[in-house]
């Protein structure tokens, strides 16, 4: 097998394996750019991959085709209606935003099991019959060598997640938006004075990495998984986290970071059909992506400095 | 009891209470009957001396998984990792328990100390790294967590196995199965494990309370800065209460490996004890009795739970919402000391 070939196996499925990541973390650098920790976004992924596998089963023969991307958007709004709960807590009711993501991951996995288990009596749903198709983007796919590579065989998904990527960080670091919601991360008290209202950013923030987390989740679960059990979501979320660390809370580092982390996922699994990787034990691949965020973390690979106000609930008129 | 105490003491009661609440609520909305659910509740964690034994035996690793969580809560410190560092005890205690021959005064001690080393030499990289780089160890001991998960599925497959999924079962000599435990609770699963666990609560309230050394843990947890000027080596004390906080998971996993189950299988995912932990730890308000406690409270609503689907329709998933529930309450103890408060307020 050439180098080509292994490559053609290699990269469609890591984009495949990377986008619910891209998503999420990008969920992620939003919620902890405002300054709350969001350990939730497990649970963010979890009930997103419900909502779309269960709207995906329920709406399937009324809207047909469009199906899986109505999916998407309920998952999103259902996302970001559950993660108020983790914004009052840790911001109203300034509770230990560690704890409540906590808390957060704990009840996503028992309500979506307790209504799975209410809706369809077993602890499992069917499988989905509506999903993506792969496409080839037009003109792009015809390039050669790099189009039967990156634009050729793909879901849209991955490639909005990309796309997202850039919008995010557009919107972070050029937009007025995006300063007001990074200066309540770095200092509330700074910006409170200024007249930004630092409560409505960080609920806006927390809600809007609720809506992409329960997206990336539903990404999972549509395109991966298929259906939706206690294991679809089994650390994906955290994952994600450590991309969006990797990345140094910064949206086109952390898409570079849940790619990467999407190719160590497929290697793991289609490494056994690649000549070279056949010995290398999966392990290695698996605990890749955590041993790498270690690192980052630790400063070997650059150093990776946190929003100066994360998980510190803000208090008006305290010093 | 002064007012301050008492709020301490009423927060976890009253989160209890609201999430006790919150999920008959979850069970009228969904058409569910919640004395029903409840009383099947009851009936399965204390209905028979079974069931008793099962609650006692699942309460046996989350007193040690709450313990290890407080002890670094104590210490100024966030241990999410309690879960990995348990995993890695667990296979530790089967591997000492299964490769050794020794009697049984030397090879279960060392089994259980195995665990306890394991579990510390876990806990010892996030202390290391917060105390050298000041990396936050919530982040670490997650992806601690992850790496645990992973290399212990590899050493079961190809050290402790011949690629299969479980290990040998442990040597009788390591065992901390019980005939007469298991007799008197109608052959329940219950072991010697629940003393050792007692124990390491006795050990975890005398270590802070009464010793020079737990004193000035706390001192770190309390004020990093204040504990330097006083002349204490704060990085030290960061990574023993790591350590120490480890210990205490990775013998929750001996607890798992030499008692519950006397084996070490492949794992899809986390056990979940050690995120129990947290719930368990916060309950208790980080105090070794009121850890006692809140485990055994823990362990029957998980036993409990397994009766609710047979006997009143309930899934078993209710659970967990209601445990979700509560630690949602104790983070937000802001809004139980605000109610507290305006009640008092009306009361004068």
């Amino acid at each position: 097998m050439g180098v080509y070939e292994m490559l053609q196996i290699i990269i469609p499925s890591a984009l495949f394996f990377a986008a619910p990541l891209i998503f999420t973390a990008l969920g992620g650098v939003f919620s902890e750019r405002s300054g709350v920790v969001n350990i939730g976004l497990e649970g963010l992924m979890v009930i997103g991959a419900f909502t779309g596998i269960v709207f995906n089963l329920t709406f399937a023969d009324s809207f047909g085709e469009l199906t899986p991307w109505l999916a998407l958007i309920v998952a999103m709004i259902v996302g970001a209606i559950f993660s108020l709960l983790h914004a009052v807590a840790s911001i109203t009711f300034r509770a230990d935003q560690v704890v409540s993501g906590v808390a957060i991951n704990f009840l996503a996995v028992g309500l979506s099991l307790f209504l799975v288990k209410k809706i369809y009596g077993k602890g499992q749903t069917d499988q989905i019959q509506v999903g993506f198709d792969k496409i080839d983007i037009p003109v792009l796919s015809h390039i050669p060598i790099i189009g039967p590579l990156f634009f050729s065989n793909g879901y849209i998904p991955s490639y909005i997640a990309i796309v997202l990527a850039f919008v995010v960080w557009y919107i972070l670091f050029k937009t007025p938006f995006g300063l007001r919601l990074r200066s309540v991360g770095e200092h509330p008290m700074a910006a409170d004075t200024m007249g930004i209202n630092v409560a409505k950013m960080r609920y806006i923030a927390v809600m809007i990495s609720g809506a992409l987390g329960g997206l990336g989740g539903a990404v999972y679960a549509t395109i991966i998984s298929r259906d939706f059990s206690h294991a679809t979501i089994s650390g994906h979320g955290f994952m994600a986290l450590a991309a969006m660390i990797f990345g140094k809370w910064h949206p086109l580092g952390a898409m570079g970071a849940a790619l990467f982390f999407g190719l160590a996922q497929s290697l793991s699994i289609v490494g056994q059909t690649i000549p070279f990787l056949k010995n290398v034990p999966t392990v290695y691949l698996l605990i890749a992506p955590y041993v790498l965020t270690i690192l980052a973390l630790t400063g070997f690979i650059g150093r990776a400095d946190a929003p100066k106000a994360l998980g510190t609930p803000y208090v008006k008129g305290k010093r | 009891m002064n007012s301050s105490r008492l709020t301490k003491f009423l927060i976890p009661v009253f989160a209890v209470l609201l999430g006790v609440i919150a999920g008959s609520i979850v069970m009228l909305v969904s058409g569910y009957n919640p004395i029903a659910g409840y009383s099947a509740l009851l009936y399965g964690s204390f209905g028979d001396s079974y069931y008793i034994g099962e609650t006692i035996r699942q309460t046996t690793p989350y007193i040690l998984a709450g313990l290890a969580v407080a002890f670094a809560f104590r210490t100024g410190l966030f241990n999410i990792g309690v879960e990995g560092q348990l995993i890695v005890g667990w296979l530790a205690s089967v591997w000492v328990g299964v490769s050794l021959d020794l009697p049984k005064v030397i090879h279960l001690p060392l089994a259980i100390l195995a665990a306890a080393a394991a579990g510390a030499l876990w806990a010892f990289i996030p202390g290391f790294l917060k105390a050298r780089f000041k990396v936050h160890e919530v982040i670490i001991t997650i992806m601690m967590n992850y790496i645990a998960l992973h290399v212990t599925n590899a050493i079961i497959r190809s050290v402790l196995s011949d690629k299969g999924f479980k290990s040998e079962t442990v040597h009788p000599s390591a065992s901390l199965q019980s005939e007469f435990l298991q007799s008197i609770t109608d052959y329940s699963t219950l072991h010697y494990g629940i003393i050792i666990s007692l124990i390491g609560a006795i050990i975890m309230w005398f270590l802070l309370e009464k010793t020079a050394k737990g004193y000035e843990l706390r001192a770190v947890g309390f004020n990093q800065h204040a504990s330097q000027y006083a002349g204490m080596n704060v990085p030290r004390n960061i990574i023993l209460s790591m350590v120490i906080s480890g210990a205490f998971a990775g013998v929750a996993g001996a607890m798992e490996g030499l008692g519950t189950f006397g084996n070490i299988s492949v794992k899809a995912g986390f056990t979940g004890i050690g995120f129990d932990g947290i719930a368990v730890a916060l309950i208790g308000s980080n105090n070794a009795f009121g850890i006692i406690l809140s485990a055994l409270l823990f362990g029957a609503l998980k036993v409990g739970a397994l009766e609710m689907p047979s006997s009143a329709d309930v899934p078993t998933e209710l659970v967990d919402i209601v445990i979700a529930l509560i630690i949602f309450f104790v983070a937000s103890s802001y809004l139980i000391r605000l109610l507290l408060s305006r009640f008092k307020k009306e009361g004068k």
